[in-house]
């Protein structure tokens, strides 16, 4: 299953011309709305994610149905996923796009969470990655090895200790360095200014916002590349991330730096959350009782997306090269991305309340 | 002169791009429906960006982005109507209009007041897009210089313009003030995600309670239910007084306030983060700072709408800076513009300005014209729109429960919405009845969390640099911003509080006897004492130090305002209560029987849906209050069900449902 997903990650939006006759027909939607419900705020990457998807899933379901985005933000995004979980029929006209902030509170055993992956249809998954970067006087002090950097004051802009931000947290914790998180920002983008203004002297990007935001910053010479969170390779080794082939994996990094191991328990953990926080960060998913027309339909669809001529130029420039998986990819990358050995989970929870004072409770 | 020549050959080449049929045409499209929403009382942008949004994929994008920024650049512009007309803001940025447009409408000057602030509204859009057109290619430096000590100074001086309107008694203010930042607490802490004030199974309040819901409850809901006691038209004597000619003088002879506010407008607009809800107080507060007679503010005085109305449409020219230099959105609207911009095929960030000047300054151009064309359709429309003051208010009443009801529903689309609104209804009813600051418990509430996140945030990044040296810190906090801003808070607070006294921001309040009052002032009490303990009870300490702290401020302000009533004799100031004589106390219905009407609406949404209530609703009460006959009742029943469902559904909202459709499958509307 993983050797597919790098293939497809690979070759990128080629595969999906491997679209093969179907046993069903697909189901005629015309004059149907379908309901897209993204459980954040217009504002956030799964909104663009969303709005780049939307347009073009309209075009390639048969009968070109309206697909209107319907944000539903709340308690961290377990508002919209109970609601996916609890209130939706299967008629085939909702679906629900999930986030690695979906994610994480179902792993971690959030109270708020009453919803249940394994009771939903994936019909598509997208990868990303991330990078870390530096401020020009630090990185000089940074050669792949981060000794040199240990006894820094590191200030970094978060969103919380719970979110996507703890697989940085970790990973930055793990190579030695003291950094110091300030919570309480609203997005990623401000952890951005806070950088450029000086105040955070670490951060990190998802690729597409890497891309266009911090990539200007590193030409004009006021930021610096540090590593990338890296890839899920054939074998479920990390391997360099394919949009970044330049920048060493943070598990190259920790190879190099003494004192970080890349095994044992802290290992296992930094990987099973990133695992499940990036190669299949955002899904869309049936609800429970989806019959196999309608997963096929979907499905179908999204093949239909990927092998359309232009979709690698269009999802370069907004997505990134990364991994667009549907049918059995899709599932073996909902698989890894919820299932966290439950070692790695009780590693996370204790580390986040002794660490942050973190309970989720 | 390097500027200039960058500047200007894009800008006649963007103003080529624009000036084409088609583009103009999108662009009024984008200017009336961005009227038609803005009118709506609760909803701003966003709701308006997100009825475009699906249709702009495609388009051209000159035409896109014209049609977006027509919608956006005239929300501020219509959404005056409803602040003045009925007393209930329109959107986040039209909050401090309602203190003096509002009773302007009651004595009659609608008009006067509606055009006075769509011309300030004109002018001050403009003064956004002629800033926005050069400030653009120099502007990063100066947003980069705005960091965390600077927000959070910024941010204070919002809360500093409490004292100004805390009322005749500044205690009174200050306690209302805590009791907002208190409100604006409950929920998740944004920094270690602790709970106050809520529960797990509570879900609704981890979220905290939105602005929406709190603006409409503190201001709209009191008013109307206060209104529709009187069972007479807004306008007093149902004349129409001073004319909308009128109203463009008045803005002519206080030009100079208006380009003061247009430039704090501006400002505030530009620094990201701070968001567009508290520009018009800043902008209020300085009008009634700088003004030499103060008596009329708060009963009708045309600066206190000049002043807000000229800062709000400025500060959507300045926050398009940080949005297209940074891709940083600096309020929930653009944020979604950010979203069409991307399906237009142009990422907003420092490489749109340095590529595509030409595109950014067709920007600028349609934010001008829209501003043009909104203010002035505005303009001609108010005198007709004025006349709804002059009708009888029980057959407005209904409609707009309907309409606050909707639009405090699509805030979280939970029933805990409606819930939520008439808890906060009735707070904002007794904060009126006792003459406890209504706009002093808005700022608090506004800036609740940037004052905690920022205080906090900046105090960490500040310990981080007095660590690497004493220097490095104090450079780091005492930047010449913060120092001007320092002294800018500080002499708002003494002028502030001189001149409290000659200002009632909510107009005369007759005074009573004890018992009512005391007992409100120990209800405020008791919610600081239990909210002090529910904090104290938090185990991680970055979530504690705020709540326990401005708690602590809460009680002993109440506390000195407890003792100050035991000591007083009864008719003292600090006993104002509205019950007690004049206006409210001698209206023809009762508070409690009026206030069920609404929760009888809420209630009966909760059980049957959202529609059949309205529809029960609405026929009830046109004809048991309203005296209608039958045939005249149904038909406005029919065209209130019909507004709602072509509103709703233009916009793709649904309607809160009830426990009736756990059960069973209804059409919608009926879902």
């Amino acid at each position: 299953m993983l050797i597919e997903t790098v293939k497809h990650a690979l070759i990128g939006a080629a595969t999906a011309t491997a679209l093969t006759a179907t046993a069903h027909a697909d189901m005629d939607l015309s004059g149907k709305t379908i309901e897209w419900i993204i459980p954040f705020s217009e504002s956030g990457g799964s909104a663009k994610w969303a709005n780049f998807y939307a347009p073009l899933l309209s075009e390639a379901l048969t009968g070109e149905p309206t697909v209107v985005v319907k944000f539903m933000p709340g308690a961290g995004s377990t508002k919209g996923a109970n609601h996916f979980q609890e209130n939706v029929e299967a008629d085939g006209l909702t679906i629900f796009g999930s986030s690695g902030s979906t994610q994480f509170p179902y792993l971690l055993g959030d109270p708020r969470v009453r919803y249940e992956y394994n009771d939903w249809n994936v019909v598509l998954a997208s990868g990303t990655g991330g990078v870390a970067y530096l401020p020009p006087d630090l990185a000089k002090k940074y050669d792949g090895d981060v000794t040199n950097l240990r006894g820094e004051d590191f200030i970094y802009g978060s969103q919380g200790a719970t979110r996507l931000d703890l697989v940085p947290l970790l990973a930055w914790e793990m190579l030695g360095l003291e950094v110091e998180p300030v919570f309480g920002i609203k997005g990623r983008g401000d952890g951005r200014l806070m950088f450029e203004r000086g105040e955070a002297n670490i951060d990190y990007q998802t690729s597409s916002s890497y891309l266009k935001g911090v990539v200007p910053l590193v030409e004009e010479g006021k930021a610096v590349p540090m590593m990338t969170w890296g890839a899920l390779g054939v074998d479920g080794d990390i391997i360099r991330d394919p949009t970044f082939p330049d920048i060493p994996t943070f598990k190259e990094v920790c190879d190099a730096t003494v004192g970080c191991l890349t095994e044992g328990e802290k290992w296992a953990a930094w990987k099973a959350f990133f695992i499940a926080g990036f190669p299949a960060q955002k899904m869309v998913f049936l609800p429970n009782g989806a019959t196999d027309e309608m997963i096929e339909t979907y499905s179908n669809a999204f093949k239909k997306v990927h092998a359309r001529d232009d979709f690698s130029e269009i999802s370069k420039k907004r997505l990134g090269v990364y991994p667009q998986m549907t049918g059995a990819t899709a599932d073996a990358a909902l698989k890894s991305a919820t299932n966290v050995p439950d070692s790695a989970k009780a590693f996370v929870v204790n580390w986040l309340e002794e660490r942050y004072g973190v309970t989720l409770k | 002169m390097d500027l200039l020549a960058t500047a200007l050959p894009a800008l006649s080449e963007a103003f080529a791009l624009i000036l084409q049929p088609q583009q103009i045409g999108f662009l009024i499209l984008g200017v009336l429906l961005g009227l038609s929403v803005g009118v709506f009382p609760g909803l701003g942008g966003i709701a308006g960006l997100s009825l475009v949004l699906p249709f702009v994929f495609g388009m051209e994008p000159v035409s896109g982005l014209a049609l977006m920024i027509g919608l956006v650049a005239v929300i501020p512009t219509s959404d005056t109507f409803a602040s003045v007309l009925m007393g209930i803001p329109g959107s986040s940025a039209s909050q401090a209009t309602v203190l003096d447009g509002f009773p302007m409408a009651k004595k009659g000057e609608a008009a006067r007041a509606l055009s006075a602030a769509f011309i300030s509204s004109l002018f001050g859009g403009l003064f956004g897009a002629c800033i926005l057109t050069f400030f653009i290619l120099i502007a990063r430096p100066i947003v980069l210089a705005f960091g965390l000590p600077e927000m959070l100074m910024i941010t204070i001086l919002g809360l500093s313009m409490v004292a100004i309107l805390a009322g005749r008694l500044p205690l009174k203010g200050l306690a209302a003030a805590c009791l907002g930042l208190m409100v604006g607490t409950i929920g998740e802490a944004d920094a270690g995600g602790s709970l106050r004030m809520a529960t797990y199974d509570i879900p609704y309040l981890t979220d905290g309670l939105k602005l929406v819901i709190v603006g409409l409850g503190i201001f709209a809901v009191p008013e109307i239910i206060a209104l529709l006691r009187q069972d007479r038209a807004i306008a007093k004597d149902a004349k129409l007084g001073a004319g909308w000619i009128t109203g463009i003088a008045d803005w002519f002879k206080n030009i100079f306030l208006s380009i003061r506010c247009a430039v704090i407008g501006v400002i505030v607009g530009v620094i990201p983060g701070l968001g567009g809800s508290v520009v018009d107080w800043i902008a209020y507060g300085h009008t009634v700072q700088s003004a030499k007679d103060k008596s009329g503010f708060g009963s009708g005085d045309v600066r206190g709408v000049i002043g807000p109305e000229s800062s709000n449409n400025a500060k959507e020219g300045g926050g398009l800076v940080p949005t297209l230099i940074f891709g940083i959105p600096g309020s929930g609207s653009m944020a979604v513009f950010i979203g069409g911009m991307a399906l237009l095929g142009y990422d907003a960030g420092p490489q749109l300005i340095t590529n595509d000047l030409n595109i950014t300054y067709t920007i600028v151009w349609s934010l001008a014209l829209a501003n043009v064309i909104g203010a002035s359709l505005c303009i001609v429309l108010s005198p007709g729109i004025a006349k709804l003051t002059t009708i009888r208010f029980t057959l407005l009443a209904p409609f707009l429960f309907m309409m606050i009801s909707f639009a405090a529903f699509q805030s979280r689309q939970s029933l805990g919405d409606l819930a939520a609104l008439f808890a906060i209804g009735l707070l904002g009813i007794m904060l009126r009845r006792f003459d406890w600051s209504r706009p002093a418990f808005l700022i608090g509430f506004v800036l609740s969390s940037q004052a905690e996140n920022y205080s906090f945030q900046a105090y960490q990044v500040a310990a981080s640099k007095f660590r690497r040296g004493t220097d490095t810190g104090l450079e780091y906090i005492f930047t010449p911003i913060v120092l001007v801003l320092l002294v800018v808070t500080i002499l708002s607070i003494i002028v502030g509080i001189k001149q409290a006294k000659q200002i009632m921001p909510e107009g005369q309040v007759p005074t009573g006897a004890k018992r009512a009052p005391l007992i409100f002032a120990l209800f405020i009490l008791v919610y600081f004492a239990i909210s002090f303990f529910d904090a104290y009870s938090i185990r991680i300490t970055t979530d504690r130090i705020f709540p326990v702290n401005i708690s602590t401020v809460g009680i002993i302000a109440t506390v000195l305002v407890l003792i100050r009533m035991i000591r007083s004799a009864e008719g003292d100031g600090i006993f104002a209560d509205r019950e007690s004589s004049g206006e409210d106390a001698n209206a023809p219905h009762g508070l409690w029987s009026t206030l069920a009407w609404f929760a009888s609406l809420l209630i009966f949404a909760s059980l049957v849906g959202f529609i059949i209530a309205l529809a029960v609703f609405l026929l009830a009460f046109l004809l048991v209050r309203a005296r209608l006959t039958l045939p005249r009742a149904s038909l406005f029943t029919a065209l209130g069900i019909g507004f709602m469902c072509v509103m709703a559904g233009s916009l793709n909202r649904d309607f809160p449902p009830g426990l009736l459709q756990e059960y069973v499958k209804l059409p919608w509307p009926l879902t």
